[in-house]
């Protein structure tokens, strides 16, 4: 049954990736025959508006791009539509059930659809997945007549334009410009839609758990849901303070980034300003390296190596080292952040124009006077980038502080006890089986949520910064 | 000789045969201010400049010419030592400053372009205001002790390089908004708020309207009552016009110096008359 299932879903994507590669080559025909003919056209003497390949690439567009955007379109449609059509399956009795919910029903009937069955269902489940495969069918033909009609009278269309007055060149460009467009509009569209999803969910969350406790509360502990029944623990309450996490988060980042920018930054100075050609050729490549360390190698680093290393030396200290301490995980995450914030400080300071240099030397400046007040002045937005970048890795980084700074949801400041941060709770949370229902699960999402808002104003914070303080050169 | 005049050299004469051993003219002045002895510099293996001995006097503008490539750019950036921020350039012989190597061991470089400042082909002004540019020079070397002095200084400065008028209400605006030819003047009164003895200068009209570049050849001609100047330039009208001494040089070699005027108008070399006359260059 598994297997069929497999199958089935293999014949509908060779199915759409027969009618696109269709697609493509009714595209190319009519590029051909575009080409060809107002070759045809400019031998017979007419003076064309554009190169002949224009017009065979405008028919070849026309061809083939409303086509291939109509087959997105109906392939992520139809799902939709289905599901309307099968909810007139359900019936009355059913409907007005205590426990009914649309979507156990729907999966219900798509389980079926999809060979997969747990147990006996009722009738109408096999009568609603019955006509589901008539309606894939249906869609199916319907999809290849339309993509392919679309694609033909697309390219006929195009293809008659073909006269020396037709501007195709420029109708191209055109088409070009609205790919690329088109192209950006994707990512913007995906950041809203994973910020609405975040939203939606944390709206779910602060239903139940009213915003201020959430913001202001100090205590972090939703482990306890369901602990009031049983009795036990935190006077059997769960609490949803996030101040600890975000504490947390601040405390470690500004460990990491204390590491990671000022290292980061002399070392791009050195090799961008001081450095011999040969042994810049050899330390960049070996700094980038370390941007190659996964993560979770860092953690064993953090965990193994660092935290007992920091803990032994506070104890010779007399000083109190949890063994996993915010001070391991922001050392160890400073480091992987060096490569990010010297690789970009370094490119921007390379992009300073040698004539400032020259400007400053023939002043009688010497080598850090010249990289005080004039290549860092003007590379300045750049690193302020560079910076950033490494904010956000330091607060979105999870594995490290999983791994090395424990999951204690302590209230401190002090780098030497044991902390969380925001990344890693969400982990924790939404590791494993969820119920979506409770609180527990959807604080991940109202920790999503303010986490985006504070990155948010500090991106927009630092660009007001870069756009005060900038020096503008050219 | 007699019949490389008749017929226009070709250009595989003129680097074999023409290439004088001895520079021809006056090379040497009464008063020096700086003086170059037997320098030789180097691109890795290539020669840029070969043997060249020169005397620059006091208070004189001298013009370096000679066509693309010839060394004259870099035997200018030797004088105040910019040669040393290219890693492969090597150079020899002894050139001197009122009479002291300034490539012996134990000289410090920065306190020496203090001494010779430096003007270059395209305007180059900070990304700074046109304050801070002119203040620059005066904060790092410490030339005033106070924020009015340092006003003072950046005052004087403008003026004497033409641009106070122009910019005196609006000091603190960026320099890089300024057009071509004021970027240019303001890069002037930068190096003149050092008081440098000598300001070299590298083709320093080649990016202006020839508006802007009056301005700054009138400049030029004012400041030379003031400071000993060096200036390499493509126009041998500017050359003419702006300098009382000219050299000519031809890969690498100094072919010839003398009075601007006996130059232009009576030159001892052939090449030298070549190239003014526009027959190659």
């Amino acid at each position: 049954m598994a297997g069929s299932s497999f199958l089935f879903g293999l014949e509908e994507q060779v199915d759409s990736f027969a009618l696109l590669i269709a697609v493509l080559l009714i595209s190319s025909g009519y590029f051909y025959l575009g080409t060809r003919s107002s070759r045809t056209v400019r031998a017979a003497g007419a003076r064309l508006h554009s190169l002949p390949h224009y017009y065979g690439l405008f028919a070849g567009l026309v061809a083939a791009l409303p086509a291939l955007s109509l087959l997105a379109i109906l392939a992520i449609g139809d799902d939709i539509v289905f599901n309307k059509l099968a909810l007139g399956f359900i019936p009355a009795d059913v409907k007005a059930g205590e426990n009914y919910k649309e979507v156990i029903v729907l999966a219900q009937i798509y389980n079926v659809v999809n060979g997969i069955n747990f147990g006996e269902q009722p009738d109408w489940v096999y009568a609603a997945a019955e006509a589901w495969h008539g309606w894939e069918d249906t869609s199916r033909l319907l999809k290849n007549v339309t993509v392919l009609a679309l694609s033909l009278l697309g390219g006929m269309f195009a293809y008659r334009m073909v006269n020396p007055a037709f501007r195709s060149r420029n109708a191209v460009e055109r088409i070009v410009m609205t790919i690329l467009a088109a192209s950006s509009a994707i990512a913007i569209l995906t950041t809203i839609g994973i910020v609405f999803s975040v939203i939606f969910e944390s709206m779910r969350f602060f239903a139940l758990v009213p915003v201020s406790e959430f913001l202001f509360g100090t205590t972090w502990n939703p482990q306890f849901e369901g602990a009031e029944r049983a009795g036990s623990g935190q006077m059997g309450l769960a609490t949803y303070g996030s101040v600890p996490l975000f504490v947390g988060t601040f405390l470690i980042s500004v460990v990491a980034l204390s590491v990671s920018v000022p290292v980061g930054l002399f070392s791009a100075i050195y090799l961008s300003e001081y450095a011999t050609p040969r042994v810049r050729s050899l330390v960049k490549p070996l700094m980038e390296l370390l941007a190659g360390v996964p993560t979770v190698v860092y953690g064993f680093f953090a965990a193994l190596t660092v935290a007992p290393f920091i803990r032994s030396t506070g104890m010779s200290l007399g000083l109190d080292v949890a063994s996993e301490s915010a001070l391991a995980a922001g050392l160890v995450m400073g480091i992987m952040i060096i490569p990010f914030v010297s690789s970009l400080s370094d490119d921007v300071i390379n992009a300073v124009p040698q004539a400032l240099r020259d400007a400053a030397y023939g002043l009688g400046s010497t080598q850090s006077e010249t990289v005080r007040q004039v290549v860092l002045p003007a590379a300045l937005p750049g690193i302020v980038a560079a910076i950033l970048l490494a904010v956000s890795r330091a607060v979105g980084e999870t594995m490290i502080v999983v791994m090395a700074a424990g999951l204690a949801a302590n209230l401190s400041l002090n780098p030497l006890d044991a902390v969380t941060t925001v990344t890693s709770q969400i982990v924790t949370i939404l590791v494993g089986d969820q119920e979506f229902e409770s609180a527990k699960t959807l604080s991940a999402f109202a920790l999503a949520l303010t986490l985006i808002v504070i990155t948010l104003g500090l991106n927009f914070m630092a660009l007001q910064i870069v756009k005060k303080y900038r020096e503008q050169y050219e | 000789m007699e019949m490389q005049v008749m017929n226009a050299p070709s250009k595989q004469d003129l680097e074999v045969s023409h290439v004088p051993a001895e520079t021809v003219g006056n090379i040497f002045t009464d008063h020096p201010r700086m003086t170059a002895r037997n320098v030789n510099v180097y691109y890795g293996d290539k020669q840029a400049i070969d043997n060249v001995t020169l005397d620059i006097a006091e208070k004189q503008v001298i013009a370096f010419i000679g066509p693309s490539g010839c060394g004259k750019s870099t035997f200018l950036r030797c004088l105040n030592r910019m040669n040393d921020t290219i890693d492969i350039c090597r150079i020899e012989g002894e050139i001197a400053l009122d009479g002291y190597n300034i490539y012996a061991p134990d000289v410090d470089v920065v306190p020496l372009r203090a001494r010779v400042g430096m003007v270059f082909q395209k305007p180059n002004p900070f990304p700074k205001s046109i304050y801070d540019n002119v203040a620059y020079g005066p904060r790092i070397h410490g030339l005033a002790s106070s924020r009015d002095e340092l006003d003072d200084i950046v005052e004087s400065s403008l003026e004497r390089a033409g641009l106070w008028a122009e910019v005196r209400d609006r000091l603190q605006q960026p320099g890089t908004g300024l057009s071509g030819g004021q970027q240019q003047r303001l890069c002037i009164a930068r190096a003149i708020a050092v008081s440098p003895e000598v300001i070299l200068m590298d083709e320093p009209c080649s990016a202006l309207d020839p508006i802007a570049t009056a301005r700054i050849e009138e400049l030029i001609d004012e400041l030379s009552s003031q400071f000993t100047i060096v200036i390499v330039t493509h126009s041998m009208q500017q050359a003419a016009r702006v300098s009382q001494r000219t050299a000519y040089f031809h890969l690498g070699k100094l072919v010839e110096v003398g009075n601007t005027e006996q130059v232009f108008t009576n030159p001892e070399h052939e090449m030298t008359q070549n190239y003014i006359t526009g027959r190659f260059g």
